[in-house]
C-alpha cells in the first residue's frame, strides 16, 4: 500500500485527491476522533472559563461576591499607567514576534545547511528554551546588572564608559526583556522552521539543482515560500505569546522600575496579587478583546493565504 | 515506508500507563517525616499546620512542632511549607475559599489577616483561656469584628534603620534623634567616600522603608491618623502632611545623592554585604534581617546597630513595630481536628514555646507572649531594638491599626526613590491605590 | 540544499560556533559557576570562579534538603510530564487530523476554540471549583488532565499545519487496503507525523515540566511538590540562599537537557531521511 510506490513512481503529484463522498468522509475522518481532547478541553478549561467572565463583573474576594455591572472595567481604563501597560504590550508583542519570525527563519536555514558542527549548533540554540522562566529571569538580572554584571564590564573595558543600566533604566528596561524573550524563544521558532524546512519534499531542491539556481534563489523562490505554515504557525504563536506575556517581565523587572516595563498582563496579575480577584478578571476579559481582535483577523488572513500555496 | 515507527507510539502508551500506576505508591513515603510513630498508638489525631518556607518561619516551628509531638496529648502535628510573599498570599486564600485548608496555617497579622474575610474563614479564640497569654498589642492586629482569631508566632520586628557602627565610631557620628540630625551625619559619611543611605530596589519591597517606618512620627503628629485614614478623611491622606514626610524624606536621601550608585539593581542581600563591609553606612530595613547579616562575618552580628526612623521632634523618637504572624485555625476543619489543633495552639502560647524557638534561631525581637524572656548576648540591633519596647517607645505599623495598604506602594517608591517621580506625584498616586483597595474591601465611605 | 561548497561551510560553521557561544553559552556558564560557589560567594553576584569550588556539595544539599522533597519532586514531575504529553500528543493528533482532512461545519468553532485556548488564561478557582466536584482535585491524573486542557490548543496548531503537509493519496491507499479509520490513523498517519510529534513532545514536555503555577494551585502539598516548586525553598524575601538556588536550577534543567539530547537525534534523523519522503 505504501506511499514510497507512488513517490518512487514516474508521477509525483501534490494535487489534492477529489471530493469524495459525505459518507466516505465519515467513514474515513469520523468526527468522534474530536471527543477524548475535546470533552477533557471543554470540562477544565472552557467550564471554568465562563465561569470567570461572570466573575469579571462582580467584586470578589474569593470569599464573597458582589455584582457591581460594569464597574471593574470603568475602573480598569481608569488605571494611570493602563495606557503606558498598553502601548508596552503593542511594542512587545510585535518587536518578539518578528524578530522571532525573522532571526528563526535565517537561523533555520543555516542549520538546515550541511555546515560543520550543525548537530552542536542546533543544540545550543535550543538549550535557552530548557531553562524556566525563573532561572532565566535571575541569570539575566545578574549579567545585566549596571556594574557587576558581564555585560557592562565588557563595555567599560571597550569603550571606557559605565554601561547602561539595562534592566534599571525607564527607557530601555522594555527592550533589554524583549531581547531576553527572543533570546529565551528563538530556539522553538527555529526549531518550528527546520521542521517545516524538511517536510518541503527533496524533489523541489533537486530540481532547482538541476536548474542550477543560486542558494539565494532556492530560498526566495522555494524555502520561504513552501515553509509558510511554519511561518503562520511561528506568528501566531509567538505573537500570542508575545502580547500574553508577563513571566520573563516578572522574574526580570517586575513591570518596574516603576511601572516602566508593565504589560497588560502584568498589570493583570498585580491586580490578582493584591487579592482584586473581579478586577483581575475584568483585565482579562480586556486582555482576550485586544490579542483577539489582533490575532483573529491576522490568523484568518494567514489561513486563506495558506490555502491559495 | 516501514511501519517500525509505531514502535514510538507504543513505548509512549506504555510510558504513560506506566506512570499513572506509579501514581498508586505515593512519593511521599520517600519523605521521613512520614513516618507516623506516635506515642499515643492509635487514638492519635493527626493534624496538619501550613506555614511559609522560610527558615525564620519553618525552623521555629519545626522545632515547637517537636516540642509538642514529644508531649503525650494524642495530638500528632505535621508541618507543611508553603511560598512566601504573595504566591504565598494567593495560596492561602484559594485554599480558603475552596475549604481546603489544612487545620492550622500560619499567616500575617495585620492587614493581610482582615483581607482573609475572618469572620466567615476562621474560629474565634476570643473565648479560650490561654489567650489570657497573649500580649495585647498583637491582640489588637489579629482582632477583626470584636473577635481575636490567633496566637502569636515568633516575634516583633523593628522597622528602621540599621548602621554600621564601625564607620559611625570612626567619624564621631551619634545615633540620630531627628531627621536634621540624620540628614547631617549623612553629609559627614559621605564625605568620607562611604555610601550614607543604602537602597536596594532589586528586591523592590525593601524601597517602602522609609514610608512605612515613617508611621511612628505620622501617629504621634495625630493619634487619630489611622482612623480617620481608614474612614477616607481627607486630612489623613499621603498627599498632605504628616503621612508626605515619608515620600519627602526618601526623596530627600535621594535628591542629595547620599544613595549607593547601583541602588536600581542592587539586591537586600548586596545591600547587606555593603552595610557588613562597611561601604555603606545605613540601610533602612525590617529587623528580621538579623539573621542574614550576622552569618555575612564573624562580627556583624555586633557591629550592625540600629535606630528608629528620626521625625522632627528628638522628644517624640520613638519605634514602628511590625506584629509577628500568627497561627489561625480555618473553620473548615472538623469539630474534632478543631480541638486537636486548639491543643497545639494552647501550647504556641507559652514561655516554654517561646523557649524552643529560641534555641532554634536567634530572636530578632521580642516574643508577644506574656512571661517569654529573651537570652543574653543577642546581636547588637536586636538590643538596640527592646529597648524602645522596655521604654514604651513604640507604634505599630499602619498595616496594624488600619485594613488598608495599597498594592503598588513598593513600585512608587521605588520611583520616588529612582527620581522617576516627585514626592508630592508618588504620595497622591498611592492614595489612588488606596482607594482601589478600599472598595475592593467593600469599607464604608469609600 | 546542499549546494553549498566547503569553505562555505566552515566559515558558517565557524561563525556560528562563536556567535553562539558568545550568546548562548555565558549565561549557562553563569549558572553553573553560582552553583560551584559557597553561600556568601554567590550571595555577591557576580560572574567569577568560585572561591571554594563544591559543586557536589551543593548539589547533596540540595537533594537533602525537605526530606529528600527534589527527589519527590523529581518523581511527581517525571509522571506528570510524560502522562501529560502522552494524553496532548494523541488526542491533539487525533483532532488536528480530523480538522484539516474533514471540511465540516464544526471547523469554525473548533478553530475558534483552539484560539480561545491559547489565548485566555486559565481561570485558577473556577478550575478548582470543576475538579472537586469531580473529586480530581489534589490528585496527580487530575493534574495531568489540566495540562492536557492547557496544551492541547498548541498541540492542535503544530499538528495541524503539517496534517496538512501529508498527501491525501497515502489515506487513500490505506482505504483500498482495507484499513479501518483507527487503523489508518494510527498505523499509517501518526508515523508519518514522527518529526512533529518529537517537536510537541520536546516542546510540551518543557512547560509541563517547567509549569509551576498549575502545580501550586491543584496539586497543593509537600508530598506533591513538583520539580519547579522546589526552588521557592531557596528564594524568599530576606535570604535568598543563590548557590542553593542555582544548583536547584541546574539539577533540574538536566532532565530536560537530557531528553532534548536523546530527541535530537531523532529530530535530525527524521530530518535526513525525512519522515514525510518515505
Amino acid at each position: 500500500m505504501s506511499y514510497t510506490t507512488i513517490r518512487s513512481g514516474e508521477q509525483v503529484s501534490l494535487k489534492r485527491a477529489p471530493r469524495a463522498s459525505a459518507e466516505h468522509v465519515d467513514k474515513t475522518y469520523p468526527l468522534w476522533f474530536h471527543l477524548p481532547g475535546g470533552i477533557i478541553y471543554l470540562v477544565l478549561f472552557i467550564v471554568p472559563t465562563v465561569f470567570s467572565f461572570y466573575f469579571a463583573f462582580t467584586r470578589w474576594t474569593l470569599f464573597k461576591s458582589t455584582f457591581i455591572g460594569f464597574d471593574n472595567f470603568v475602573l480598569f481604563f481608569s488605571e494611570p499607567g493602563l495606557i503606558g501597560s498598553l502601548r508596552n504590550t503593542l511594542v512587545y508583542g510585535f518587536l518578539t514576534s518578528g524578530l522571532k519570525v525573522v532571526l528563526g527563519m535565517m537561523l533555520a536555514v543555516v542549520l538546515s545547511a550541511p555546515i560543520i558542527a550543525r548537530g552542536y549548533l542546533r543544540s545550543v540554540t535550543f538549550f535557552p528554551v530548557l531553562v524556566s522562566a525563573v532561572g532565566v529571569g535571575l541569570t539575566f538580572q545578574v549579567l545585566l546588572d549596571p556594574f557587576n554584571g558581564v555585560v557592562n564590564q565588557l563595555i567599560t573595558a571597550i569603550t571606557g564608559h559605565d554601561g547602561p543600566g539595562w534592566l534599571t533604566d525607564p527607557n530601555i528596561a522594555l527592550l533589554s526583556v524583549v531581547g531576553i524573550d527572543v533570546w529565551k524563544g528563538i530556539g522553538l521558532a527555529t526549531l518550528i522552521y527546520i521542521a517545516g524546512i524538511a517536510a518541503i519534499p527533496n524533489e523541489y531542491f533537486e530540481a532547482a539543482r538541476v536548474d542550477g539556481a543560486s542558494s539565494w534563489q532556492v530560498f526566495r523562490n522555494i524555502i520561504l515560500p513552501l515553509s509558510f505554515p511554519a511561518t503562520s504557525t511561528v506568528i501566531i504563536l509567538s505573537l500570542i505569546g508575545g502580547l500574553r506575556s508577563f513571566d520573563l517581565i516578572w522574574t526580570t523587572t517586575q513591570g518596574g522600575p516603576g511601572f516602566a516595563s508593565d504589560v497588560i498582563a502584568s498589570v493583570i496579575y498585580k491586580q490578582y496579587q493584591a487579592g482584586f480577584y473581579g478586577l483581575s478578571t475584568a483585565g482579562n476579559v480586556i486582555l482576550f478583546i485586544v490579542v483577539t481582535a489582533i490575532i483573529y483577523p491576522l490568523s484568518r488572513w494567514l489561513n486563506s493565504k495558506e490555502t491559495v500555496l | 515506508m516501514s511501519f517500525r515507527k509505531q514502535g514510538r507510539l507504543a513505548l509512549i502508551a506504555s510510558l504513560g500507563a506506566g506512570a499513572l500506576a506509579l501514581t498508586a505508591c505515593t512519593p511521599g513515603s520517600l519523605g521521613s517525616n512520614a513516618s507516623s510513630g506516635s506515642a499515643s498508638g492509635a487514638t492519635a489525631v493527626t493534624i496538619t499546620v501550613l506555614a511559609d518556607n522560610s527558615d525564620q518561619t519553618t525552623k521555629p516551628l519545626q522545632a515547637v512542632i517537636d516540642a509538642f509531638n514529644a508531649k503525650d496529648t494524642g495530638v500528632t502535628v505535621k508541618l507543611e511549607s508553603r511560598p512566601q510573599g504573595t504566591d504565598g498570599d494567593n495560596i492561602v486564600k484559594t485554599r480558603l475559599s475552596t475549604g481546603d485548608m489544612d487545620e492550622v496555617f500560619q499567616y500575617n497579622s495585620g492587614s493581610l489577616l482582615a483581607a482573609l474575610d475572618p469572620a466567615k474563614n476562621i474560629v474565634p479564640l476570643t473565648d479560650e483561656s490561654f489567650m489570657a497569654n497573649v500580649d495585647d498589642s498583637f491582640k489588637t492586629s489579629v482582632t477583626s469584628d470584636g473577635q481575636i482569631y490567633g496566637v502569636p508566632l515568633g516575634q516583633a520586628t523593628g522597622g528602621g534603620i540599621l548602621y554600621n557602627k564601625k564607620v559611625f565610631a570612626k567619624l564621631g557620628l551619634s545615633v540620630p534623634k531627628t531627621w536634621a540630625e540624620f540628614m547631617a551625619n549623612n553629609a559627614k559619611i559621605k564625605a568620607a567616600g562611604i555610601d550614607p543611605v543604602i537602597q536596594t530596589y532589586g528586591d523592590t519591597w525593601t524601597s517602602q522603608l522609609f514610608v512605612l517606618a515613617d508611621f511612628h512620627n505620622v501617629s504621634t503628629a495625630d493619634p487619630e491618623w489611622a482612623t480617620k485614614y481608614t474612614a477616607n478623611d481627607p486630612s489623613a491622606k499621603y498627599a498632605v502632611d504628616p503621612a508626605l514626610k515619608g515620600f519627602q524624606r526618601l526623596e530627600d536621601v535621594a535628591k542629595a545623592g547620599y544613595l549607593n550608585k547601583d541602588f536600581a539593581s542592587a539586591k537586600n542581600s548586596q545591600g547587606l554585604q555593603k552595610l557588613v563591609k562597611g561601604t555603606g553606612a545605613q540601610y533602612p530595613m525590617l529587623t528580621f534581617v538579623v539573621g542574614t547579616y550576622s552569618a555575612m562575618s564573624d562580627t556583624a552580628a555586633q557591629d550592625i546597630g540600629f535606630f528608629a526612623q528620626p521625625g522632627d521632634d528628638a522628644s517624640t523618637n520613638g519605634l514602628t513595630s511590625w506584629s509577628p504572624g500568627g497561627l489561625y485555625i480555618p473553620t473548615s476543619a472538623s469539630a474534632e481536628k478543631q480541638a486537636a489543633a486548639k491543643k497545639f495552639l494552647e501550647f504556641v502560647a507559652t514561655p516554654e514555646a517561646c523557649d524552643v524557638q529560641t534555641k532554634a534561631v536567634a530572636p530578632s525581637g521580642p516574643y508577644a507572649i506574656k512571661g517569654c524572656t529573651l537570652p543574653d548576648g543577642l546581636p547588637a540591633a536586636v538590643t538596640d531594638l527592646q529597648k524602645y519596647f522596655d521604654d514604651g517607645n513604640v507604634s505599630p505599623a499602619l498595616e496594624f491599626v488600619s485594613p488598608l495598604k495599597g498594592p503598588n506602594l513598593e513600585k512608587i517608591t521605588v520611583e520616588v526613590g529612582s527620581k522617576i517621580t516627585s514626592a508630592a506625584d508618588g504620595a497622591k498616586r498611592y492614595d489612588e491605590d488606596v482607594k482601589k483597595q478600599a472598595q475592593q474591601l467593600g469599607l464604608e465611605g469609600w | 540544499m546542499n549546494a553549498i561548497r566547503t569553505p562555505t561551510r566552515w566559515l558558517v560553521g565557524l561563525v556560528g560556533i562563536l556567535l553562539t557561544t558568545a550568546l548562548f553559552l555565558v549565561p549557562f556558564a553563569f549558572i553553573f559557576v553560582t552553583a560551584a560557589k559557597d553561600a556568601n560567594d554567590a550571595s555577591m553576584l557576580q560572574f567569577s570562579w568560585p572561591v571554594h569550588f563544591q559543586l557536589w556539595q551543593n548539589i547533596v544539599d540540595v537533594f537533602q534538603a525537605r526530606d529528600y522533597m527534589l527527589v519527590i519532586a523529581f518523581i511527581n514531575s517525571t509522571v506528570l510530564t510524560v502522562g501529560s504529553v502522552a494524553l496532548m500528543v494523541v488526542c491533539g493528533s487525533m483532532i488536528a487530523y480530523v480538522l484539516d482532512r474533514r471540511k465540516s461545519r464544526l471547523n469554525p468553532l473548533i478553530n475558534t476554540l483552539v484560539l480561545a485556548g491559547l489565548i485566555i488564561p486559565p481561570a485558577v478557582v473556577p478550575t478548582i471549583w470543576v475538579m472537586q466536584s469531580l473529586h480530581l482535585f489534589r490528585t496527580l491524573p487530575g493534574l495531568i488532565l489540566v495540562e492536557v486542557a492547557f496544551g492541547l490548543s498548541f498541540t492542535v496548531l503544530t499538528m495541524r499545519a503539517f496534517v496538512a503537509t501529508i498527501p491525501r493519496e497515502i489515506d487513500e491507499a490505506a482505504i483500498v487496503d482495507g484499513a479501518g479509520p483507527l487503523r489508518l490513523f494510527f498505523r499509517v498517519i501518526f508515523p508519518l507525523l514522527k518529526s512533529v510529534i518529537v517537536t510537541i513532545v520536546v516542546v510540551q514536555s518543557i512547560f509541563v515540566f517547567n509549569d509551576f503555577q498549575n502545580p501550586l494551585y491543584f496539586l497543593p502539598g509537600n508530598q506533591n511538590a513538583t520539580v519547579q516548586l522546589t526552588l521557592f525553598n531557596y528564594m524568599s524575601q530576606a535570604s535568598t540562599t543563590y548557590n542553593l538556588l542555582f544548583a536547584n536550577i541546574l539539577v533540574i534543567t538536566i532532565p530536560m537537557l537530557v531528553m532534548y539530547i536523546l530527541f535530537q537525534r531523532q529530530i535530525v534523523a527524521g530530518m535526513t531521511s525525512g519522515a514525510v519522503k518515505g
